[in-house]
């Protein structure tokens, strides 16, 4: 009998065995996702201090199939001693809150700098400010990838002459840029689309300029950070959240743990669970607490979640973006109020962009999908939103067969419903496709009633220039055939006559 | 136009057609001073309007009338064709003395504005809007179709010479193969005649035949070759000889439905020239050939189609088919169902037309006057 040997798993460890969870499947999609994670904390970082951002990115070949991808921000920047841990250990954020946000704490740069390492073998640079520092950190770093520790090959400190603050993130990345290089673009077009409060600018790896300016100032707010809501918990949640309670009665400890749980509602929640109200929350049976998890998912008088974790990007902001990237002769946004599933609240917001030079003629709207603020570029067909554009009757709304119509949709969630880990196809859940449809009604009614003006406008073009060129030979031709001598002016058409339906049928006598 | 007082029948329908025409540009000439969409009114031609009048027997036109305004997007083009055709007429034809063809106007179109006109028949539509507004024909205003047949028999006319402005007058026997009949003989003066007929002929080998034989002679008739479906001036003429002359009119077609209808025509009109009057000889009498002909003569008949057959049918039931002998030589061919060329009597012999055919033919057409069947 051959002897199997178990060991221990780091996180770290377990992420390296399974990188293709975290969007590091192909040389394709692992250049993509490294340059994704970097960028979206860089904005992570700016907005949160209610900074606008300010992107610089620059990809350069450095070997055969290595690259080296320099994104510097000019965000809050993260304190000198905390940056180690921040992208070279893979950790997720401390306190059980939920707040929407792009990425996932930091986790995605760790990965990176853990791909960089395992395909290149060269340290990440970093450099970090805290707003107000004097000095900045310089950080060469890998992981120790079995104790999910990590190893600093440099540290220095430079003083900080410019005033700068931020993150700068130079990281080395094997993987196939031909490929890559479409859909890096197109990710910058779509973030600079939902974010033109920033100013992002990138020279690719073929030394071309992409130039993203931002025309308004207003950045979003931030969701605020909330309790979990006790939809959706589960028994290994609840066991945490036990675990590091200070509360000594399960009426505080409800009120005190989860949103929107105050007297009343902790008192009937737990008679509904059969529990007692003073019981300490730390002598709990195991039953007891899978009764309370089972309660806390079908007890139906808990209030609605709180919404204020949300961040949507706004109707103001989002049109704003399209027109900006798209230069469309119409648009509408709407964003829709918040709702939930499963403890989970979402936000949907979709806008519509029509006609202008950019948009591509097609039988199929352009789609442009968004989660958290973040391009969705992968695995359209199995979206929510494509699902209910394919579903959805646009003859009613006057929209022809092959039309320029771009669609932007965009998910904010505090945990967006994806339909699978590692995939980006949002999941077609009833609350969800409810909403979709509904906020696409909205703006498809919109479209309707500017179709209709422009058709007549066009209609009324054409007889306007009718009029203008048919009137003057009339006048001509009856001068001549009435034998006068001046034609009549016929300046009293411009603007043209009206269209009748029918022949006006006169019953007269016999001229 | 020549202020001269006209001289004869030829010049006062010009001026007539002329003083309409430009009655009409002063109608819409005065509206555009005054700022207006100009408009006017036209008789409407559409079926419900055109019923079979017992009077006059012909087709005619109602009272409904259609209003037609540069207003409306939809007439601005017609309008704009209607104008031109009009101006067309009175000062590029009548006000020189040109004629034109169909085909003439609508390449004259052509560089007085770029396609003013899609095709021809659009050009034809609108000729005959101009017709029904001033109520006269468009020979009448100089234009005149390609399509010509011709004459032969002793009648003698007067018109004005092109060249010399002097009056001139022909004889229509001079040519032996026939006069055609244009546009300086339709409005020419009728001045003398010997003949106490006209005989229609439809096809060309019969009018031949009947000229070799001295038919004209022999039966003291005009002779019109029709050449298939008379031109308007040709039945334009024939209705002159009828009223003008008091000649009766014979039309000796083929034996077939279609010959049938080329009588009907001259006799009674078409639907669309409602919406004139002086082209239809109402007493115009159906010589042959008939059923009876083609059974009593043994002629080689041709199998009638399904075609002949409906024709047939819808010829019963039609207002201008109903005289009691037409109806009853509708009834044979139905039953017959053969149908045979007027040429099929040359199987007889060569003279046989003019030696039996014809006078017999005559003959029996007065024994049915006299009793009412005709």
């Amino acid at each position: 009998m051959s002897k199997v040997e178990f060991k221990q798993l780091s996180p770290a460890d377990f992420f390296y065995r399974n990188r293709e969870l975290a969007g590091f499947d192909t040389p394709t999609k692992s250049l993509y996702t490294a340059f994704r994670e970097i960028l979206e904390n860089s904005l992570d970082g700016a907005e949160i201090g209610g900074i606008n951002p300010d992107i610089f990115i620059v990809i350069k070949k450095k070997s055969e199939d290595v690259y080296t991808i320099f994104i510097s921000d000019n965000g809050i920047g993260i304190p000198g001693k905390k940056v180690p841990n921040a992208l070279a250990k893979l950790l997720f954020g401390g306190k059980y809150v939920e707040r929407q946000s792009r990425g996932h704490f930091g986790l995605g740069a760790s990965m990176t700098v853990l791909y960089s390492q395992i395909t290149t073998n060269l340290p990440t640079r970093v450099l970090s400010c805290t707003r107000g520092s004097d000095e900045i950190d310089e950080y060469h770093l890998m992981i120790n990838i079995q104790r999910n520790e990590p190893i600093i090959r440099y540290h220095a400190k430079l003083p900080n002459k410019k005033k700068w603050h931020g993150v700068t993130v130079e990281v080395n990345i094997e993987g196939d840029y031909g490929r890559a290089h479409p859909k890096i673009l197109e990710y910058i077009k779509a973030t600079a689309m939902v974010a033109p409060y920033a100013n992002i600018t990138f020279i690719d790896a073929y030394g071309t300029l992409y130039k993203f300016n931002k025309v308004i100032d207003e950045v979003p707010k931030l969701g605020e950070p909330v309790l979990p809501h006790p939809r959706g918990v589960d028994t290994e949640k609840m066991l945490r959240l036990l675990r590091v309670a200070r509360q000594r009665s399960m009426n505080k400890f409800l009120q005190n743990n989860f949103q929107r749980i105050g007297e009343i509602t902790a008192k009937n929640f737990l008679k509904f669970v059969d529990i007692k109200p003073d019981k300490d929350p730390q002598k709990l049976e195991h039953d007891e607490i899978v009764r309370i998890v089972q309660g806390m998912n079908s007890f139906e008088d808990f209030l609605s979640p709180e919404t204020k974790c949300l961040s949507p990007i706004g109707e103001n902001v989002l049109t704003k973006g399209i027109m900006k990237e798209l230069e469309p002769d119409f648009v509408t946004a709407i964003t829709r109020r918040p709702q939930a599933y499963s403890g989970h609240p979402f936000v949907i917001e979709i806008a519509f962009a029509y006609g202008g030079k950019t948009i591509e003629r097609s039988s199929e709207p352009n789609l442009f999908r968004f989660a958290n603020r973040i391009p969705l570029l992968y695995d359209q067909y199995a979206d929510v939103s494509a699902k209910v554009i394919r579903t959805f009757n646009w003859r009613m709304y006057k929209v022809p067969d092959n039309a320029q119509l771009a669609i932007i949709t965009h998910v904010a969630s505090t945990k967006v419903p994806y339909r699978t880990a590692g995939k980006e196809s949002i999941s077609d859940r009833e609350e969800i496709e409810r909403e979709v449809r509904l906020a696409m009604q909205v703006c498809a009614r919109k479209l309707r009633v500017y179709l209709s003006r422009i058709d007549r406008e066009h209609r009324q073009a054409i007889r306007t220039s009718i009029f203008e060129k048919y009137v003057p030979y009339i006048a001509r031709f009856a001068t001549r055939l009435s034998g006068k001598k001046t034609i009549p002016s016929t300046d009293f058409v411009v603007g043209g006559g009206e269209a009748k339906t029918e022949d006006q049928k006169v019953n007269s006598g016999v001229k | 136009m020549s202020k001269q007082k006209p001289e004869n029948r030829a010049e006062k329908i010009k001026q007539q057609s002329f003083d309409k025409l430009v009655t009409l540009g002063n109608k819409i000439y005065k509206q555009l001073q005054e700022e207006k969409y100009p408009e006017f009114d036209m008789p409407s031609r559409t079926s419900s309007n055109i019923y079979y009048d017992e009077k006059t027997r012909q087709f005619s036109l109602g009272k409904k009338k259609i209003r037609r305004s540069s207003r409306n997007v939809r007439h601005l083009k017609p309008f704009l064709q209607t104008m031109f055709v009009a101006m067309f007429a009175a000062r590029d034809l009548l006000e020189p003395g040109r004629t034109s063809t169909l085909r003439d106007l609508y390449y004259s179109s052509e560089s007085a504005m770029a396609k003013m006109f899609k095709n021809q028949s659009e050009s034809d539509n609108i000729i005959t809007d101009v017709e029904s507004i001033i109520g006269m024909a468009r020979e009448d205003f100089n234009i005149f179709p390609d399509a010509r047949s011709t004459i032969y028999g002793d009648l003698t006319i007067s018109f004005k010479d092109k060249k010399t402005g002097n009056k001139r007058e022909i004889n229509l026997t001079f040519n032996p193969d026939g006069q055609t009949i244009g546009p300086t003989m339709v409005r020419s003066d009728f001045v003398k005649t010997s003949a106490k007929k006209v005989i229609c002929i439809e096809s060309g080998g019969m009018f031949q035949r009947l000229i070799e034989e001295d038919a004209d002679e022999k039966f003291d008739a005009i002779l019109v070759h029709l050449a298939g479906q008379a031109p308007r001036g040709t039945r334009r003429i024939i209705r002159r000889l009828n009223e003008e002359m008091g000649l009766p009119v014979y039309a000796f077609v083929d034996g077939d439905p279609w010959g049938i209808h080329i009588y009907n025509v001259i006799a009674a009109g078409s639907a669309s020239a409602a919406h004139l009057s002086g082209l239809t000889t109402p007493d115009a009498v159906w010589m042959g050939l008939t059923a009876t002909d083609i059974t009593r003569y043994e002629l080689p008949t041709d199998q009638f189609t399904k075609g002949d057959t409906t024709r047939t049918v819808q010829l019963l039931r039609d207002p201008r088919y109903q005289k009691p002998y037409l109806q009853e030589e509708l009834k044979k061919f139905l039953k017959l169902k053969r149908k045979a060329e007027q040429q099929s009597l040359t199987s007889k012999s060569l003279t046989f037309v003019v030696d039996e055919y014809l006078p017999a033919k005559f003959k029996e057409i007065e024994k049915l006057q006299k009793a009412g069947k005709i």
